[in-house]
């Protein structure tokens, strides 16, 4: 790869060089012919490597699919699809097991619910301010505070969840149990806040100053041209930082496990406690359930519940980005 | 310093007035009805002044853009600014309606003097808002807002708190057509402004400014990514857009200036050079410099 840039050096002053009309063409000719050639043959290479990375992402993927669906099915030889979906009681470590998934997809729902009703307006706000209204040293200031959120261990918010957050909520909630998937998800949703807020902010940035200046022209407030025309412009960029932060919700383990209760139970109430599918997963993983039982595999048809809805709401991000995507 | 003053004396630096000012009057045959007591000329010679600027020199973080530069704008007369690229055209013409103020570390010296109010533009009283209302500006590249036909025209109009229906109705058809495309828009009205040609997007721009009703209107190379036939329909749109307002507009097409406008500046690195009525510059040029540069000879 590295040999096509010497070549184009020292070829360029021969050709330079060389008399022009005088001589004909050919030799200049037969040089750039082999200058071109290794540039087509370090291309290839470079390509080569490429399309592998690319690739090897894409073979891991369906070996993820494969595994998931190799192991979840014996779980369906011993679990109806249809009860596991429509049973409301998901209990596989009891005598008479019940494998109803619906009380873990509501857990998730409930505390993804609750984080993105922090996350996504904070999120946004926070990526307007930096990129529409804050002077340029607040943000050398904001910006790496908040992206320093990222950097502190989920574990670490699991337990802030339940000795500060839960603690708290209870002085307003005298009746709030320990374990409650509201100051959780709050948790979650906090943890979640530089993701959304960091790639709003860079699809708003992505908006080009000559549309803010032909707002801003017509005489529109700052608060006129964010709200009118930025975030219109940018609406793709954000979708897709919204997305992020679904996804990130809902894989979200570790906050959930230490904070929410581990007692899968179906409510749509975020003060009760509930388990998350994520939650069931690590809660099997890390006991002593015997390798090879239906309990064993009942982790892989909800890793593989889980694949599905992130998939699912992946698709629909792929489709919003497209719908909105605008050529400014 | 009166307006009479300023053009009867030699001007200081290495500023040309070219010819002698009587001629301009007759060189606008339109009429100008709404002449007010303040904008009324201050010389029989001079047609009345829309703006002013007045040693107005500007700044990015230190370095010196713009070099006390004195140019005034005949009100409704198209003023062309011409000279190679880099000399602070755009600079010149984003002073007027304070864009520079979106960004730090810039300054503005001088005045600009808005008639008939005789308000100066770049001053701190000043509010930036207010001006950006009054002067309209229209960019190199057609930036439509990602809203519908509709929308974009009535932007400026909703800025400034119309909310009535038929009126806001009324107002966007009529700039549409005075910029000459309600034809082509107006059974999309609804449909966004992105789905439009690059020459149909410039004339909507043209006429989102044009809505607002401002007084004067600024125009930085508004066709140079169009067309020849999409130019030629904005050159016509500025003939017809001088019966109401003053325009100031920054081109490189040497025949586009010739054509469009009645008033030509030429620039030099950040200093006006030659100011006159364009018949002289391109005809009768007192400076070597713009004789180059109008000619093509520039170098
Ligand atoms: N944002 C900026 N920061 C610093 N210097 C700038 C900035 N914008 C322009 N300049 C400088 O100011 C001078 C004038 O630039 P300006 O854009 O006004 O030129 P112009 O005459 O409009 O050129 P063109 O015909 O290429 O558009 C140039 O020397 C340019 O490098
Ligand atoms: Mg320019």
């Amino acid at each position: 790869m590295d040999s096509a840039a010497p070549v184009a050096v020292s070829a360029m002053p021969q050709g330079n060089q060389g008399p022009k009309a005088n001589h004909g063409s050919t030799p200049r000719e037969d040089q750039i012919a082999a200058l071109v050639k290794r540039r087509n043959a370090s291309n290839a290479v470079a390509g080569g490597i490429m399309f592998a990375a690319a690739a090897s992402s894409v073979a891991i993927t369906c070996g993820i699919v494969a595994m998931l669906t190799l192991e979840s099915l014996p779980f369906f030889r011993e679990v109806n699809l249809w009860d596991f979906l429509t049973d409301t009681m998901w209990a596989p470590l009891f005598a008479a097991p019940r494998y109803g998934i619906l009380p873990l997809i509501a857990g998730t729902f409930v505390t993804t619910l609750v984080a993105l009703a922090i996350a996504l307006p904070i999120g946004t706000i926070i990526a307007v301010y930096l990129s529409e209204f804050a002077p340029h040293t607040v943000r050398e200031v904001i910006k790496p505070a908040t992206e320093l959120l990222s950097a502190v261990p989920t574990i670490v918010f699991g337990y802030f969840a339940l000795q500060v957050v839960t603690p708290a909520l209870q002085t307003f909630i005298p009746d709030l149990p320990t374990f409650n998937m509201l100051s959780a998800g709050i948790v979650m949703g906090i943890m979640i806040i530089p993701y959304v807020s960091s790639l709003s902010e860079d699809a708003l940035r992505a908006v080009p100053m000559l549309l803010r200046e032909g707002s801003y022209g017509m005489g529109a407030s700052r608060m006129q041209t964010a709200f009118k025309v930025v975030i219109p412009s940018a609406i793709s960029g954000l979708a897709a930082a919204y997305i992020l932060g679904i996804s990130r919700a809902i894989g979200e383990t570790m906050i959930v496990a230490v904070a929410a209760g581990m007692q899968p139970n179906l409510t749509l109430d975020p003060r009760q406690p509930a388990e998350t599918i994520t939650a069931y997963i690590v809660q099997v993983s890390l006991g002593d359930v015997e390798h090879g039982t239906v309990a064993f595999h009942s982790i892989f048809a909800a890793g593989a519940t889980l694949f599905v809805l992130t998939l699912g709401l992946n698709v629909f991000g792929h489709y919003l980005r497209k719908r909105y995507r605008k050529a400014y | 310093m009166s307006v009479e003053a300023q053009f009867a004396q030699p001007r200081p630096g290495n500023t040309v007035l070219t010819g002698n000012t009587a001629p301009l009057g007759n060189t606008a045959p339109h009429q100008r009805p709404h002449m007010t007591e303040a904008s009324k000329p201050a010389s029989p010679q001079l047609p009345p002044l829309k703006a002013h600027a007045k040693k107005l020199s500007f700044f990015y973080g230190t370095h010196q853009a713009l070099h006390a530069i004195d140019l005034p704008l005949v009100d409704m007369h198209v003023t062309a600014l011409i000279g190679p690229s880099g000399c602070g055209k755009s600079t010149f013409l984003r002073c007027f309606n304070r864009i520079h103020d979106l960004y730090p570390n810039t300054r503005y010296d001088g005045e600009i003097i808005l008639y008939p109010s005789a308000a100066n533009i770049i001053s701190r009283d000043v509010d930036p808002i207010e001006m950006r209302m009054r002067i309209g500006m229209v960019f190199q590249k057609p930036n439509p807002f990602p809203k519908s036909i509709f929308e974009n025209v009535a932007y400026g109009l909703r800025l400034k708190g119309i909310r009535n229906a038929t009126e806001l109705k009324d107002r966007v058809e009529t700039a549409l057509k005075s910029t000459a495309i309600w034809e082509e828009v107006k059974n999309r009205l609804n449909k966004s402004a992105y789905d439009l040609s690059g020459g149909q997007q410039q004339r909507l721009c043209i006429a989102r400014a044009v809505a607002a009703e401002p007084e004067m209107l600024l125009m930085d190379e508004p066709c140079s990514a169009l067309d020849p036939i999409a130019s030629g329909k904005i050159e016509d749109l500025i003939r017809e857009l001088r019966k109401k307002y003053a325009v100031l507009i920054v081109t490189h097409n040497m025949q586009q200036a010739s054509r469009a406008s009645d008033y030509t500046a030429f620039m030099y690195m950040g200093k006006l050079v030659e100011f006159g009525a364009t018949t002289d510059i391109f005809t009768n040029p007192k400076s070597k410099e713009t004789e180059d540069y109008v000619t093509g000879r520039f170098g």
